[in-house]
Parts: C-alpha cells; structure tokens; sequence
C-alpha cells in the first residue's frame, strides 16, 4: 500500500497537518519498498482561492491508495479524490506521522466515506 | 459622470448618502443610483419607485470539450484561481472559483474550451420622476459579485443619458469588489464616522483610491461622535472633506423605518448642496 499524510514537516516525528487543501507536505510512504517521499504543497499559503482543488491535483498525481488526513477535504477536492479512487482516513490531528500511522494499522482512524 | 459612495469601514452611511443625494438631486434633474452592494442590496428600501423591469444576470465559466483537448496543461497553469485541473486524461473544472478572466478560453491551443452561461443574478430598474434605479443581487451561494457588478454599471451607462448624473453606492470594504466600482467611476466619496474604528478603516480605503489614482474626498457622518482625529488625518494628508453631516438620533429612527432624510433635517439638506456645489453635480 502506498500511504500519503498531510503533513507540517518532512519526517515520521513531523506533527500532522489537519489540513487537506492547505497541507504544508504530502508525506508518502510505500509499505512494500519502505520508501518514503515527500512532496511540498508549494506556494499554497500564497493561495487565495482553489487551494482543495489544487492540493487534491497534487495527491491525484502522487496516486496514493490511501490518505491520511485530520479534518477531511471540502466538496471540490472531494471531486477530484472520487475520480482517483483514493481511500481517505480523517481523525489523525494533534499527533505525529508516526502515531497516526500507528492509528491507522489499528484500524482507529475513521475511514471517509 | 459617474459619482461612487464608498467607505472602508461598513456602517458608516454609503446607503444614507446615495440615496438622499440621489432622490434630492433628482427634484431638480435627471439621475441615476445604482446599487452595487449585489451581494447586500439595499437602497432600495428607502426608495418608493415603481418597477420597470427585471432580468437574470449571467456569468461566463469555461466548459471542456474532450474532442478537442491535447492536455497540454496550460490552463491549469495559467488559471491563477486553480479553478481548471487535470486529472489524468479529464479537465476538470470547478466553476464558482471562476473569476471570468477570458485567459483559458481565448489561449487554449486547442479550442477544448468554451464559455458557457451561468446564472448569477437578477438586476432591476426602476423609477420615480427624474430617479432612475438600478439594482443586482447576486445569487445565493454565488461567490464571485465582480463579474455581476462590472456588467451592472456598464448596463447603468448604456441606458442613462451621455451627461446624466450616475450615483453608485458601492459595496463596503476594499477588496476587489470595491475596486471593480471605483476602478469605472470618475469620482469616489468615501463616507467615514470621527470614531478610531471609523479612522483606521479610512486610511485603508484612501490607500486603494491612491493604488488606484482615483479621485476622491471625504464625506463624515455622525459628526459630533468619537473625536477630531478623522479631521486631523484629512488635513495632513490634503484631503477634501466635502461635507459633515450631524449625528442626529431623529434621523436614526428614521432611516430604521426606512424613510429618506433629507426632508426631515436642514443640516443635512444643507451638506448635500455643499457636496452638489463642490462637485458641480447640478447642470
């Protein structure tokens, strides 16, 4: 599986971004290689309008089979998620990548539907 | 000409001053006001015209055609309201980020983008003697008031006379659906109140009139309230106040039960000609 977190910092202890239009980083980790890459939402606290829509493009491309997020996406990036056919867990706030990946094995998270 | 009323702060009495200036203008001449506060109308409530016709109002958003897509991507790029994505093989677009800029439509290099109508609103105008009004509102859940205010005042133009007076009451504030009115007036008042609050939002409004190289002067009222700073900072920044109009309870209870004023007050019958004189509003 290929895991993508919205995340503020770049590491497994990086605190994670409740966020999703606004997330600082996408944070990806594949479970069979154990690669991690992490991609800067760049310019995004520039953006005024259309920032969902945008990050969602961003993950769209990423193509993760999961993401892993705290507050969920609005309506348009929900759109665009919907099209990817992304699995979407939400409840991973005030915690680290780390413990929200922890969360998620544990089936703690709340999956969105 | 086109005469706008506009402040920084909300509140401050735009409302009160364009439509007791235009209806006390319109005993002498021919005027138009119209309203564009699209998303908050309502001078219209002081006003007892007689309805002459109402239209919808429409926006353009682009609209993708597949058959002619090379998914080059430039729209996406260019779009600065992200409103244009591509996903994979699929243009997706989100309207109600759309700002109507033209750039997708008139540069897609492969004609896969067209515009199409949207509703956004519905204008009306109306009339009392010599006072022409018109108003937009703007659709509830419609974000985007700019596009439905610019066509406001260019329908304001095409059918007022070429030398009649047009009055636009703006909407509050000094973002961009501001600029749009100040951007197409020639003239802006800025009505302020002598209060702290009323002073810091001043000084934000005549900071876009000078971004924007517009002309403009103060209008303060409420005067007797809060303190002379309001005065102070006109005077050291060489601004002109046209006109101060007395805080007067009476005039309160008045205006909440949706009368006009200017009947009922000397003083401010007394501001609006200094205004009418200092512009040269009357023919």
């Amino acid at each position: 599986m290929k895991i993508a977190f919205t995340s503020k910092g770049n590491s497994w202890s990086s605190e994670m971004d409740p966020r999703f239009g606004r997330a600082e980083y996408i944070f990806v980790y594949d479970e069979e290689s154990k690669k991690i890459e992490v991609v800067e939402n760049e310019g995004i606290s520039q953006v005024e309008h259309g920032a969902g829509p945008r990050t969602a493009k961003l993950v769209f491309d990423i193509n993760p089979d999961i993401i892993i997020t705290g507050n969920g996406p609005g309506g348009n990036a929900l759109r665009v998620l919907e099209k990817a056919d992304i699995k979407m867990f939400t409840g991973a706030s005030e915690m680290s990548l780390e413990e929200a990946y922890k969360k998620y094995q544990n089936n703690e998270l709340t999956i969105f539907e | 000409m086109i005469l706008a009323i506009a402040s920084g702060k909300g509140g401050t009495g735009k409302t009160t001053l364009s439509t007791n200036l235009a209806s006390y203008i319109s005993e002498k001449q021919k005027v138009t006001l119209a309203d564009l506060d699209v998303e908050e109308p309502n001078s219209g409530l002081f006003l007892d015209v007689e309805k002459d016709l109402e239209k919808d109002m429409f926006k353009k958003i682009p609209e993708w055609k597949e058959s002619e897509c090379i998914l080059c991507g430039k729209c996406q790029e260019w779009c600065k309201f992200n409103c244009i994505q591509v996903l994979g093989d699929e243009v997706m677009i989100f309207p109600e980020f759309c700002h109507t800029c033209h750039m997708c439509v008139d540069l897609c290099p492969g004609s896969a983008l067209s515009f199409k109508d949207v509703r956004m609103g519905r204008l009306s105008k109306s009339h009392k003697g010599n006072l022409t009004f018109v108003e937009s509102r703007l659709n509830i859940g419609e974000e985007q008031a700019v596009s439905l205010i610019s066509q406001t005042i260019d329908y304001t133009e095409n059918y007022a006379d070429e030398d009649e007076l047009i009055i636009v009451d703006a909407p509050p504030g000094a973002a961009c659906p501001v600029m749009e009115v100040v951007d197409k007036s020639d003239f802006v008042i800025l009505v302020t109140e002598p209060t702290p609050f009323g002073l810091n939002d001043l000084k934000i409004a005549v900071e876009t009139m000078r971004v924007l190289n517009r002309e403009f002067a103060v209008v303060i009222n409420r005067y007797g309230i809060g303190n002379d700073d309001v005065i102070s900072y006109c005077k050291a920044e060489n601004i002109d106040i046209l006109a101060k109009i007395n805080n007067d309870r009476k005039l309160a209870e008045l205006y909440s039960k949706g009368n006009l004023l200017y009947k009922h007050s000397e003083n401010l019958r007394e501001q609006l000609d200094l205004i009418i004189e200092k512009l040269h509003l009357l023919k």
